[in-house]
């Protein structure tokens, strides 16, 4: 096996709400605060898709936020991972039956990386992210 | 300036939005400017309907509490509690006084949660994130807390149709009252923070006025309101749960202050007295708290088949951290409601960001957009069009904007 290029630079994370019940948003949040600290490791949000190396979504894509995502995930540079977090991006959740769902997430771009919870705890997504840099890791060593 | 009449187009107009991450009700915001001063102000929400109110008229009550905890992360409680004190109104069900109590607890927890959750993100809207980090810190206390007493620390599931699912143990006792002291050694120290902050004052004293009269004319709710002057509280106006055993006085911003300006600073004041207020309510509880039963009916298959006899209309309300919320169901003897009708509270306080916003900055958006707490922390995107020509401001640039101001004003 060849060996992988490490991915040799700050991870930065862009956060798309598709329709999103905000909890897995404040878990988000609790999760880069300072309890949790990941900036010690480089890992932030950042304003801008074109910044970003991993998409975190969240919500069940409702029919009004389908092409947003879309443009979301179309502007980010490559190599880039997307991230699910929750229950309602993974399968619609508690919104399965909604009549304005385009979702779930991975309906509409491909997801990587599935968080699960209703919402999951910060840790978890932490993990997430974690799991979603070896991804990144691997897309960089087939690159070279 | 260019001689082109067909150049000076002012008034300009300023899209913004409609994604906004952060914001539960992702909003779309059309602003006419001049200059840098917004002449007028309109917005349309809607953006992320999930049809909760359809999906709740399919299911039945004990899957729907479930769905009313998923309206809004932040309000886990709120919303179930009104619409379980509806069900119980129309099914006549009286609810164990331990329950009303472990309710009320639950409720004023959720309430520093997010009034704490709320400061850190107007401070964010100024540029101060350093505040932001360590209101946010100091919050988990109240997280870890609820996660104790029900096992979840968002959308936490503890309210039942007829009571709680969850009773606490003598053993979480030792862990609340830490909290609360924890909170009440906080409180000087938040308020000064707060207060005393010169930029903070620059920034919010004055800006986003909302009068007593628009309040009143909007129905504005909940902190909004009563940092505009208005004293109303549903807690004090219209107790439920264990409230009207508990001596609860509406926080109104010129007992601390000396005057009521209807200001983002005043908002900041309320806010931040409400959370010692709600220490204070989970004090008197946990003095008065009776023994006893948490649920009227503990068999679920009994409690359906209840649901499936009910006939009536009924309104819950409670009063969430951002205001009143109401809910109407209405039951004809089916297990799901043939009418469910949710109005949260920051669907009542919208409407007054026109008057607030109306002569202010363009930088002064974030924080007044804010600081009624919809969540907004973040636009998305801006799409300034002037003379024609498209230029694409980001979220971050409208940041800028905001962290600028306050640079210029402290210097
Ligand atoms: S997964 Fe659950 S908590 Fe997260 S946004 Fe969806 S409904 Fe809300």
């Amino acid at each position: 096996m060849k060996l992988t290029k490490s991915f040799n630079r700050s991870l930065w994370a862009f956060h798309f709400n598709s329709g999103s019940c905000n909890g897995c948003e404040i878990e988000i949040v609790a999760a880069i605060t300072p309890r949790y600290d990941p900036e010690r490791f480089g890992i932030k949000l950042v304003g801008s898709p074109k910044h970003a190396d991993i998409l975190l979504v969240t919500g069940p894509v409702v029919k009004k936020m389908r092409d947003r995502l879309e443009r979301v995930y179309q502007q980010m540079p490559d190599p880039k991972v997307v991230m699910c977090v929750g229950a309602c991006g993974t399968s619609g959740g508690p919104f399965y039956d909604s009549y304005n769902l385009d979702g779930p997430v991975d309906d509409v771009i491909p997801v990587d990386v599935y968080v699960q919870g209703c919402p999951p705890r910060p840790e978890a997504i932490i993990h997430g992210v974690v799991v979603a840099q070896q991804k990144l890791e691997r897309l960089e060593g087939e690159k070279a | 300036m260019s001689d082109d009449p067909q150049k000076k187009m002012t008034p300009y107009t300023v899209p913004i939005g409609p994604t906004h991450p952060a914001l539960k009700e992702p909003v779309m915001f059309t602003f006419q400017m001049n200059g840098e001063q917004i002449l007028k102000a309109d917005f349309a929400p809607g953006q992320t309907h999930r049809g909760i109110e359809w999906m709740g008229m399919r299911r039945n009550p004990v899957q729907i509490v479930h769905l009313t905890d998923r309206i809004c992360g932040i309000c886990g409680v709120s919303h179930s509690l009104a619409f379980a004190r509806a069900m119980e109104q129309i099914m006549e069900i009286e609810v164990p006084e331990r329950a009303d109590y472990v309710r009320t607890i639950i409720a004023e927890f959720e309430r520093i949660q997010s009034h704490l959750l709320w400061a850190g993100v107007a401070a964010h809207e100024l540029g101060f994130d350093t505040l932001l980090h360590l209101t946010w810190r100091v919050r988990e206390q109240a997280m870890d807390t609820i996660e104790l007493l029900t096992g979840n620390r968002v959308n936490y599931g503890i309210i039942q149709v007829g009571g709680v699912r969850r009773d606490f143990t003598p053993d979480q006792f030792p862990a609340i009252e830490e909290t609360l002291q924890y909170y009440s050694d906080l409180k000087s120290k938040l308020l000064k923070i707060f207060l005393e902050d010169k930029t903070i004052q620059m920034r919010c004293r004055d800006c986003g006025v909302l009068s007593y009269d628009d309040a009143l004319k909007l129905c504005t709710v909940g902190p909004t309101a009563r940092a505009s002057g208005l004293n109303m509280d549903v807690r004090v106006d219209y107790p439920f749960a264990a409230y009207g055993d508990l001596a609860i006085e509406p926080i109104l911003p010129d007992a601390y202050m000396g005057e009521t300006r209807g200001d983002v600073f005043d908002r900041i004041v309320v806010r931040l007295l409400e959370v010692d207020q709600s220490v204070d309510i989970i004090r008197q509880c946990l003095d008065r708290m009776p023994a006893g039963e948490v649920i009227a009916e503990p068999k679920l298959a009994k409690l359906l088949n209840q649901f499936k006899k009910a006939h009536g209309e009924a309104l819950g309300r409670h009063e969430a951290p951002r205001g009143e919320v109401l809910h109407y169901v209405r039951m004809d003897g089916k297990e799901h409601p043939t009418s469910w009708k949710v109005k949260a509270s920051s669907y009542s306080n919208l409407m007054s960001w026109i008057p607030m916003l109306e002569g202010e900055q363009i930088a002064d958006i974030p924080i007044i957009v804010a600081s009624i707490d919809p969540c907004l922390s973040c636009t998305d995107r801006v799409a300034v069009v002037r003379s024609g020509e498209r230029g694409i401001m980001t979220k971050e640039e409208l940041h800028r904007l905001s962290v600028e101001k306050t640079r210029r004003l402290s210097a």
